[in-house]
């Protein structure tokens, strides 16, 4: 075999091993032992007695739970699915034109809640909201909050669409006018089911991050606008029972899923 | 539809200039581009003028950066001319969207469309044009025989080789029927031997379809056999226009004489001229006819340039145009090189085809150069 090694293999450097054990401990033991614990049949959440399913059982039987899933899911799907759209033309009106004016400005505009400490874009929603409800005594209950994670959701969203855009040859674009599609065609034909991956992309992010956004949402939520995260937080103020533990497991086992579910049709669409 | 109208329009003005003839499809008239403005604009395209008739294979012959891919973008519609008029049948398509304009491009990356079937593909300015089913699917196959790839119909553009993509994208560019097809540097991906096929099938569809062909190349060699009619493009400006024959026979200009094939030059004085060609004394003292490029009478200081095969190495003392010395002999099998330095100083070079009668010359011997009646030009600068 001809092949050429790299002049550092990093592999070969001594404490690679132990570093990566410590960094895959630190990562990923935690969340191990919260899903071992979440199958403990005793009641106290760090004193294992048994092998069980009972604390799942209980989550599914917990009205509370089922209500934070209902408004997690309602502000997420919403959120991701208004914000993956504006992201979507954001990202093709700064790619596909004509540079212009304040065109880096604009860039910058969009991706800077990214940079803003997260309880400061917290507080000001608040404000805003309080501001607007006094004002004006409009209050959407939890449309607030739907707004609130469409908003802060648009970078994360936009981020992997527009690298895709970036990518992809403007040659594609010119053959597909140079074969008679006017604009909307060429969009609707070429342009767009060549973005799908970058769009999955860009949906799956903004989900997640809806999915368990607390510090915006525990201060904007109203009262019944429990999300899971702040459904979860009550649950460990209280003495604790490996309800919790089931219930993380859940919420984990949902992003992994789609995650998974995203990088298979990003796969299979290339 | 728009566009099916405009082609429309298009076939029908066919039908005009046919009865009118000898009438240009293309015509480029004064044409420049500028990029960019004030202090760093930049001049691409200058003062063009090029009229492309009907069937014919004209190719756009240049370096890089010459401006031949920012004409042919103009003549696509990417991109707009800065000032001039570009007519297509006498209409004036300068700001017409690309695709309004019956014009097709194969491109140089072919740019197939990834998420489609060659079929699809193939069939993509049909569809667009908004032509039945039926009539798309049976065009479809047609072009796929063309150009002999019906059994890739179904395959994902991604799945075939470099030379069948290429096969596909001029099956893509010709299905719609174009009134001109345009060639961005087709052939520059493929291997040598692939190149080599492509050029001699090129010149079959060019044939058969009987559509006109604009082929931008930076390879002298692909456009002398491949060309009606070449222009030779430098700095954004059209150096010569002419068949293959006079762009090499007769190059106006040092850069033409210089791009294409192995030259020499040799610096004169007009002394005269004699039954339309010109007298030019030599720095050496020898006195050469040479032919003068159309419209001009170039007086004083000339260079003029001989190509190396259309002159003779010839034992000292034999009547010859001038003499020298043998610098250097490359032998090349079907030809010998031979440099010779002559009494003036000049390098001269002689291309030479060996033939069993053909004599040889060692380095170091002194030899008379005979060079052939009408070989040597005068050049315009």
């Amino acid at each position: 075999m001809a092949r050429t090694r790299p002049p550092v293999d990093t592999k070969q450097q001594p404490g690679f091993a132990t570093m990566a054990a410590i960094c895959l401990v630190l990562l990923y033991g935690p969340i191990l032992v919260l899903m071992v614990f979440s199958l403990n049949s005793g009641k106290i959440v760090m004193h294992w007695e048994g092998v069980s399913l009972h604390w799942y059982a209980v989550a599914f039987q917990d009205a509370d739970f089922h209500s934070a899933a209902k408004n997690t899911m309602i502000i997420a799907v919403t959120a991701t699915v208004v914000s993956t759209a504006a992201a979507t033309l954001a990202a093709i009106g700064m790619t596909r034109v004509r540079p212009w004016k304040g065109l880096t400005a604009a860039f910058m505009v969009i991706n800077l809640p990214l940079m803003v400490p997260e309880i400061v874009t917290a507080v000001a929603t608040l404000s805003f909201f309080a501001l607007i409800a006094g004002a004006f005594g409009i209050n959407l209950g939890i449309g607030n909050l739907i707004i609130a994670h469409t908003v802060f959701c648009i970078p994360f969203a936009y981020m992997p669409i527009r690298a895709r855009l970036e990518d992809m040859d403007l040659t594609l674009d010119h053959a597909a006018a140079d074969l008679y599609a006017p604009p909307w065609k060429t969009f609707r034909r070429i342009t767009l089911p060549l973005l799908v991956p970058g769009i999955m992309s860009g949906a799956a992010l903004a989900f997640i991050v809806s999915f368990d956004d607390f510090t915006i949402t525990q201060l904007v939520a109203g009262p019944g606008q429990t999300t899971l995260p702040l459904f979860i937080w009550n649950q460990i103020r209280r003495p604790m029972t490996p309800e919790v533990n089931a219930i993380s497991t859940i919420l984990l086992s949902v992003s992994i899923l789609l995650v998974a579910v995203s990088f298979l049709i990003t796969r299979r669409r290339r | 539809m728009d566009s099916a109208i405009v082609s429309r329009e298009m076939t029908e003005a066919l039908g005009v200039t046919a009865e009118v003839g000898g009438k240009s499809v293309i015509s480029i008239r004064d044409v420049s581009k500028i990029f960019g403005a004030g202090e760093t604009a930049v001049t691409a395209l200058d003062h063009v003028a090029i009229d492309i008739g009907q069937n014919e294979f004209f190719t756009l012959l240049g370096p890089s950066g010459c401006g031949k891919t920012t004409l042919l973008r103009l003549i696509a519609g990417f991109d707009y001319p800065t000032s001039g008029e570009l007519r297509l049948f006498g209409e004036d398509i300068a700001r017409l969207p690309p695709y309004k304009r019956p014009i097709n491009t194969v491109f140089q990356n072919y740019a197939l469309f990834p998420h489609m079937t060659v079929g699809q593909n193939v069939g993509f300015g049909l569809e667009m044009l908004g032509r039945p089913k039926a009539e798309v699917a049976a065009r479809v196959d047609e072009m796929l025989r063309l150009v002999r790839m019906e059994s890739l119909k179904n395959r994902r553009t991604s799945e075939i080789s470099g030379g069948q993509q290429q096969r596909v994208a001029l099956a893509r560019a010709l299905a719609p029927q174009p009134k001109v097809l345009l060639l961005d540097e087709p052939l520059s991906a493929l291997d040598y031997k692939l190149r080599k096929e492509m050029q001699i099938e090129l010149k079959r569809l060019q044939h058969e379809t009987g559509i006109t062909f604009i082929f931008v190349t930076h390879d002298q060699e692909e456009a002398l056999t491949m060309s009606d009619r070449i222009a030779v493009m430098s700095g954004g400006r059209v150096l010569q226009i002419g068949t293959a024959h006079e762009i090499y026979d007769k190059p106006t200009e040092r850069f033409v004489a210089n791009f294409i094939g192995e030259t020499n030059f040799l610096e004169g004085e007009v002394a005269g001229e004699v039954n339309g060609a010109l007298e030019v004394r030599l720095t050496s003292g020898a006195t050469l006819s040479a032919g003068k490029p159309e419209g001009l009478t170039p007086e004083g200081r000339v260079t003029i340039v001989i190509r190396p095969e259309h002159a003779q190495v010839v034992a000292d003392g034999t009547a010859s145009s001038f003499a020298g010395k043998i610098s250097n002999v490359v032998y090349f099998g079907t030809d010998t090189h031979y440099y010779v330095t002559l009494d003036s100083g000049d390098e001269f070079m002689v291309r030479q085809q060996n033939s069993r009668r053909a004599l040889e010359f060692a380095i170091g011997t002194r030899v008379g150069i005979r060079v052939d009646e009408e070989a040597a030009r005068v050049l315009r600068d």
